[in-house]
């Protein structure tokens, strides 16, 4: 982007901010018809008690934030994959196996040994990352070696996640002389994310969030290895061709997706839920992580932006479901539909000249100049593997008429 | 004995939706969609079902109220990946968790958070005549529900639909090469958009099946992953009906194992058999994905040159 005018900059965000601004006018449209539909509320209040619940005080800001910490992390789970051209849909499972392999370091670890919390601490969190990791890696070694679909195999492996913390709890992890409860112990201090600033409820994940969210960065966009996934995702076969090995990346994408994945179930047990139990994953945190991606534009700076969106759309819909009849699923269907109309995002694209002028070069995923855009070459990058931030939309290719 | 015919019915029953959803699926994946919201569509199924019989007192009625809401569902996934051209799979994820919101809202809506389920009209098991009395297979195999036939009769008239009719030929020729038949003047749009909502039919009625006749109720999030797996027997099933029908039945064989294995005390904690079915999904995917032939644009939005 060097060499370009303030204005220009200008008009590039306006133009990346277009589609998920009409995606969320769009969904948040059908979600007042449910709304009207299902309860005897209008939209309006409903979606002001959210907005209300969402941002309307420090403590709903802190609710807020709090809730998209581990949106974010499975967010930059499935960007990462889907950079490399793979869509993780098992974000859900390996967050559940991060937090289940953290809670195995956190409980029955200090069983053995007692650890100070500066070494406990960080092998929690470790333990957490592998946890997800390796389980990210599966799907991996799976698709490369047996050609197994991911779509299909990390949905049949979030359930397994599933059955694995249940029999966790119950039995090998189950608090001592706890028989009521299928739960494990109380994390010990030593294995505890505290507060940022004493008296807040925000607590260090945040930060080591934000730490992820640059390295995602750095990554794909500043390491050889982060480009090779990239140009994997965007055309296997010029990847092959250019001599990059297409198993090494698609494996090293899920190991890396799976441990954000992980790391955020980690943290999630580290700062907030503080046990494993049965319910603990009661909150869709994989799906959401692919409307939170997506709607993102699986930008760094974007995640966080939806993130907190999605953050917001979660607390809020829950003070929502306290102060009237609406029930809280109908955010989940607003988090569909923002899905539907990311994916499909073509039919906003308006076909007259825009006011602001600039001439953009189109570019592709690389940022790299595409050739001079005519109707025939359009049609034939519509028909390569499309990535979500792509820019194929006519209108920008007219922009400097 | 007994045992043996209980195991088989049960491994049967279990089949019929994994079938039913994957022979749509076989069409519109053979038509070049490949639907992943199937799941979706057989939650919707499964409560319009319950809906249905609800309120009509009719299994019947109510069926035909769950195929059709999981038609109209079905058709906001062929606006967006047919006609909207998305990217198929992400849409598809997108109707999974609209399904969920959607089922889970209207459930509320109208039975409350009470916890103990309506009472509503079922399927009833139909024995066949003279065949019923066929020791092991008359109380297994000819003594089903209605769908539960209609599943099996259903592969037949998949394959011949597919490999005998012009409009097999055509949606077959879609999901190869979309280009060519666009040349000779066939509608991809459409024939695609059509494969989409008939695979809604059999979703529906896979749904509505599992909420009448292998249960009597609705609970959230009930498919738990039968439609995944449906997407996954037409891959092990190479493609084809009878293929279909032979990963069905394993899949049902499988689910019916794991409840046998939770019935008996094994000792084994029931966490496990009920994984196995997942488990067996998995390595069917790994035995077949290299070998089964997918149809050459299989999940490629088609966009006209």
């Amino acid at each position: 982007m060097e060499g370009t005018s303030v204005r220009q900059k200008i008009g590039v965000i306006l133009e990346a901010l277009y589609y998920p601004i009409m995606a969320l006018l769009a969904s948040f449209l059908i979600g007042s018809i449910v709304i009207l539909l299902t309860s005897s509320t209008s939209p309006l209040a409903a979606y002001s008690f959210m907005l209300k619940g969402a941002f309307g005080s420090m403590a709903a800001w802190q609710d807020t934030i709090i809730k998209a910490i581990p949106f974010v992390f499975t967010a930059l789970s499935f960007s990462v994959a889907r950079r490399c051209g793979i869509i993780n849909l098992g974000a859900e499972g390996q967050f559940i196996m991060g937090a289940l392999l953290a809670t195995v370091v956190a409980v029955q670890l200090p069983l053995a040994v007692a650890l100070p919390k500066f070494i406990h601490l960080p092998i929690t969190l470790i333990a957490g990352f592998l946890g997800g990791a390796l389980y990210g890696l599966l799907v991996a070694v799976l698709k490369v070696q047996f050609g197994a679909s991911e779509l299909i195999t990390t949905i049949m492996l979030n359930y397994i996640a599933r059955y694995l913390v249940s029999f966790a709890v119950n039995g090998p992890l189950k608090e001592p002389g706890q028989s009521t409860y299928p739960q494990s112990a109380r994390f010990p201090e030593t294995a505890s994310l505290g507060s940022i600033v004493p008296g807040v409820r925000l607590h260090w994940g945040l930060v080591i969030l934000l730490i992820c969210v640059v390295l995602y960065y750095l990554y794909q966009w500043k390491t050889s290895k982060g480009f090779e996934a990239r140009i994997v995702g965007f055309n296997p076969s010029a990847g092959e061709y250019a001599g990059i090995n297409i198993k090494a990346a698609t494996l090293r994408s899920l190991f890396i997706a799976g441990g954000l994945a992980g790391l955020g179930g980690c943290i999630e047990m580290v700062s907030i839920q503080m046990r494993l139990h049965m319910t603990s994953f009661s909150v869709s945190y994989g799906f959401t992580g692919i409307a939170v991606a997506l709607l993102g534009s699986l930008n760094p700076v974007g995640v966080v932006v939806a993130g907190v969106l999605f953050g917001g759309l979660s607390a809020g819909s829950l003070s929502m479901e306290v102060m009237t009849d609406v029930k809280s699923s109908v955010a989940l269907i607003i988090q569909a539909f923002v899905i539907l109309f990311i994916a499909g995002r073509r039919m906003f694209t308006i076909r007259r000249k825009r006011h602001f002028r600039y001439h953009p070069v189109a570019q592709d995923e690389m940022g790299l100049p595409l050739p001079a855009p005519d109707e025939k070459d359009a049609t034939h990058r519509e028909q390569m593997p499309r990535l979500v931030t792509d820019k194929t939309d006519e209108d920008e290719v007219e922009g400097g008429n | 004995m007994d045992g043996i015919s209980s195991f088989l019915a049960s491994t049967l029953s279990l089949a019929t939706p994994t079938l039913l959803a994957a022979l749509g699926i076989l069409v519109s994946e053979r038509s070049g969609v490949l639907n992943i919201g199937t799941e979706g569509m057989m939650l919707v199924g499964a409560l319009g079902g319950v809906l249905g019989s609800y309120y009509t007192g009719s299994v019947w009625l109510g069926t035909l109220i769950g195929i059709v809401v999981t038609v109209a569902f079905a058709a906001v996934f062929g606006v967006f990946a047919v006609l909207v051209k998305a990217d198929q799979t992400v849409v598809g994820t997108g109707m999974n968790i609209l399904a969920s919101g959607l089922t889970i809202t209207v459930n509320r809506a109208v039975f409350g958070a009470s916890m103990s389920p309506p009472i509503i009209d079922t399927f009833d098991k139909v024995a066949i005549p003279l065949l019923k009395d066929i020791p092991i297979l008359g109380p297994s195999l000819f003594t089903q529900t209605i769908p539960g036939y209609l599943a099996f009769v259903m592969v037949i008239a998949t394959s011949f639909f597919l490999f005998r009719t012009n409009t097999g030929l055509k949606v077959r020729s879609v999901g190869e090469n979309p280009q060519a038949c666009d040349t000779v003047g066939i509608n991809v749009s459409k024939v695609r958009f059509l494969a989409v909502l008939y695979s809604g039919i059999l979703a529906g009625l896979a749904g509505a099946f599992i909420s009448m006749g292998q249960l009597s109720f609705f609970t959230e999030g009930m498919i738990a992953g039968g439609g995944f797996m449906a997407v996954a027997a037409v891959v092990f099933g190479n493609y084809t009906p009878l293929g279909v029908l032979g990963a069905s039945l394993v899949f049902g064989l499988s689910n019916a194992s794991s409840y046998r294995l939770q019935a008996l005390s094994t000792g084994i904690p029931s966490e496990f058999p009920n994984m196995l079915p997942y488990i067996i999904t998995i390595i069917a995917l790994c035995v077949t994905s290299r070998r089964s032939k997918k149809p050459a644009s299989s999940a490629q939005p088609y966009i006209k040159a």
